[in-house]
């Protein structure tokens, strides 16, 4: 098995689904030539050519607007959308276009397609390049949210959004894009959409998170391990829909609940997962369930300081696991 | 391009159906049987003689919420259009979940629409796309009012459809009203047409109350954008002689003179008068095809007040699509 980054990942995702379905092609800003300000396209343009990858014009909603209607007539978009922070022109055309497209039909149409960003903080980014967008998407019927935290998971998450019959958005912790490092399967695979993940057991505690908080939570478990706590980490994987059954079970299993993302705290997914657990687990619970979020403040500031006082990393996610062991 | 005496009297037929389904809808909501009507009423030369264009079956229509003329060209039938107006079960566009209007019919290659509007326009450039990488000779048209010019929707769209040359027509129907606002408080330009420049494709301005000309026009359109000529923003000038929907009430911002004006060039009595005068439509035949068309309204009527609603299991989902769709 080749260890690759987790961009490396989701490049060759994409490179097979090309390669694959003639029905797939890829736009977005700068995808072309330059593969990507990220370089997540890399190499696609000229193995594709310029029918396949196409750049688009700088306008976000019409990237995924156009992808909508590429979808309906029978293509397989992938639309990169740069920076997640760039997304909300698109929000109408994903909220009452996309994602209402099924059911507003009554099943006659869908609009198939991968919207793909690169989101979160700790790149120095600042307010518009730093944001987590997840929960306005969320709350989307119709729309599926996914999130990869490693590079398998990555390229088979991406391989079945890009077959998956529904709108996809994928989230891509683009903190982690060189920083996540892993093993990826050789040969076809793909990772199903919807089921949570059990990436480490534990018996004291469980802590929920995705993209590059799970992989701050999975250190964080290691730090915390060498005095003593057990704590389990789930990695939702996908947002919507969420698997409740893997949530309640490990919160049956532990009896305490933490919620970790850098996404502000107020409205966040983490509500959410607190409001799954209180409906359907809350005799199980041994303490109040926990949420390590980004603060209520606008945006991830710019200077270093302030950027790592707004984002949770290994050593507050330990010291939150350790006041919720001792409750 | 002599158009025989068959097609033209069909074209008359299309026009004077519309109208009287339209009428009929009217008259039901006064009624108090039913709850929305938004009309297609003055717009139905427009629609006939871009419809007659084009081949039903083979191009794609992404249409708005007054192209009730053009979708009965399209094969949506009068009863399909009641279930509609009713609610009823098993209504084409939507099974009922969408409000009247809101088209939509796979069979006929017409995408399911929305509200917001001009949100269809980078859907109808997204179809051109696929048709271009898939080398489909067919052409996509997509209608819009002038008032919903305004959106960026509608520029992003238009601006994929002439940097990529695709095969896409899009007609603009002036009414010269956005609800009350006039055009002249949307656009300092005489013409949405002569933005067709700044987009880089050709603009026409064609009196929308001309079925002929309307059709001349389009076919213009619809030849060079099946050969590769890339698309064609039209203006149809016309106006709407009816409120803007049920709700709307039109004496606070037009007078009773300038609808009686209009009412004088309306479209199905302009075209009646011009196939009279070349001896093509003796009064028995006009009363034949009124006759023929009163009795598919009852019948349309009858059928949807005799269908049933909904099951409320039927508003449950399926909210994502299990299978591809593909065209
Ligand atoms: C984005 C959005 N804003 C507002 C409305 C409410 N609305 C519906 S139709 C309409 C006027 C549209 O006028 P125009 O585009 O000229 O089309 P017409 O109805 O005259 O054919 C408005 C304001 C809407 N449907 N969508
Ligand atoms: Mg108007």
């Amino acid at each position: 098995m080749p260890e690759m980054t987790l961009i490396e990942a989701i490049r060759q995702g994409m490179d097979e689904e090309l390669a694959r379905d003639d029905c797939v092609f890829i736009t977005g800003e700068d995808v072309g030539p330059r593969g990507g300000v990220f370089r997540a396209t890399q190499g696609l343009f000229e193995k594709y050519g310029p029918k396949r990858i196409i750049d688009s014009p700088l306008a976000e909603l019409s990237i995924v607007g156009v992808g909508i209607g590429a979808a309906v007539y029978g293509m397989r978009p992938i639309c990169e959308i740069q920076f997640a922070d760039f997304i909300f022109p698109a929000f109408n055309q994903i909220l009452n276009e996309a994602a209402r497209m099924f059911y507003r039909s009554g099943g006659e149409w869908a609009a198939p397609m991968v919207i793909r960003a690169p989101y979160g903080g700790g790149v120095g980014g600042g307010l518009y390049h730093s944001q987590s967008v997840e929960a306005f998407f969320a709350h989307i019927p119709g729309l599926k949210v996914v999130i990869p935290s490693n590079p398998k998971d990555a390229k088979g998450l991406l391989k079945s959004a890009v077959r998956d019959p529904n709108p996809v958005l994928f989230l891509e912790p683009k903190k982690g894009y060189r920083l996540i490092k892993g093993f990826v399967p050789e040969g076809e695979y793909t990772v199903p959409i919807g089921p949570a993940h059990v990436s480490r057991e534990g018996a004291d505690l469980t802590v929920f998170a995705y993209g590059i908080m799970h992989y701050y939570c999975l250190q964080a478990a290691a730090l915390v391990a060498k005095e003593g706590i057990s704590a389990e980490v789930v990695d939702l994987r996908t947002l919507l829909p969420v698997d409740k059954a893997a949530i309640v079970a490990s919160v049956r299993k532990t009896g305490k609940a933490m919620i970790v993302h850098e996404d502000n705290l107020t409205g966040g997914y983490g509500g959410e997962v607190a409001a799954i657990i209180a409906d359907e687990a809350f005799a199980d619970l041994d303490a109040p369930v926990k949420r390590l979020c980004g603060p209520d403040v606008p945006g991830v500031p710019f200077s270093h300081p302030m950027q790592d006082w707004f984002m949770p990393n290994p050593e507050k996610i330990a010291k939150a696991m350790k006041e919720l062991a001792a409750y | 391009m002599e158009l025989s005496k068959e097609t033209l009297l069909a074209m008359y037929y299309a026009m004077l159906r519309s109208r009287r389904l339209d009428e009929r809808a009217w008259v039901l909501h006064r009624q108090g049987k039913i709850v929305f009507h938004i009309s297609g009423m003055g717009h139905e030369a427009a629609q006939v003689g871009a419809a007659f264009a084009l081949k039903p079956g083979k191009d794609w229509l992404v249409p708005y919420y007054r192209d009730l003329a053009l979708m009965l060209c399209f094969g949506l039938t009068p009863r399909e259009f009641m279930l509609s107006l009713f609610g009823k079960q098993s209504e084409a566009s939507s099974g009922a979940r969408q409000m009247p209007s809101h088209f939509g019919l796979r069979r006929a290659n017409v995408v399911s629409t929305s509200a917001p509007v001009a949100t269809q326009i980078p859907h109808a450039a997204g179809i051109g796309l696929g048709m271009k990488m898939r080398g489909d000779d067919a052409v996509v048209v997509t209608g819009i009012g002038e008032g919903s010019t305004s959106q960026g929707e509608w520029y992003e769209g238009l601006n994929w459809a002439a940097v990529h040359k695709l095969p896409m027509i899009c007609i603009v129907q002036n009414n010269q009203y956005a609800i009350s606002v006039p055009s002249h408080k949307q656009m300092a330009i005489p013409n949405v047409a002569d933005r067709a420049a700044a987009f880089g494709m050709p603009g026409a301005v064609v009196d929308g109350n001309d079925v002929l000309a309307v059709y001349r026009v389009m076919m213009d359109a619809v030849t060079r954008a099946r050969t590769g000529g890339g698309p064609t923003l039209i203006e149809a000038k016309t106006y709407r002689p009816v409120p803007h929907s049920s709700d709307d009430d039109d004496r606070s911002y037009r007078t009773r003179e300038e609808v009686a004006e209009w009412k004088k060039r309306d479209p199905i009595l302009l075209f009646k008068g011009y196939l009279e005068s070349k001896g093509r439509l003796p009064p028995a035949l006009n009363d034949d095809y009124e006759t023929r068309v009163l009795a598919e309204v009852d019948d349309a009527q009858k059928f949807a007040e005799a269908a049933p609603y909904p099951a409320i299991e039927s508003a449950f989902g399926p909210v994502y699509a299990a299978e591809a769709h593909h065209a």
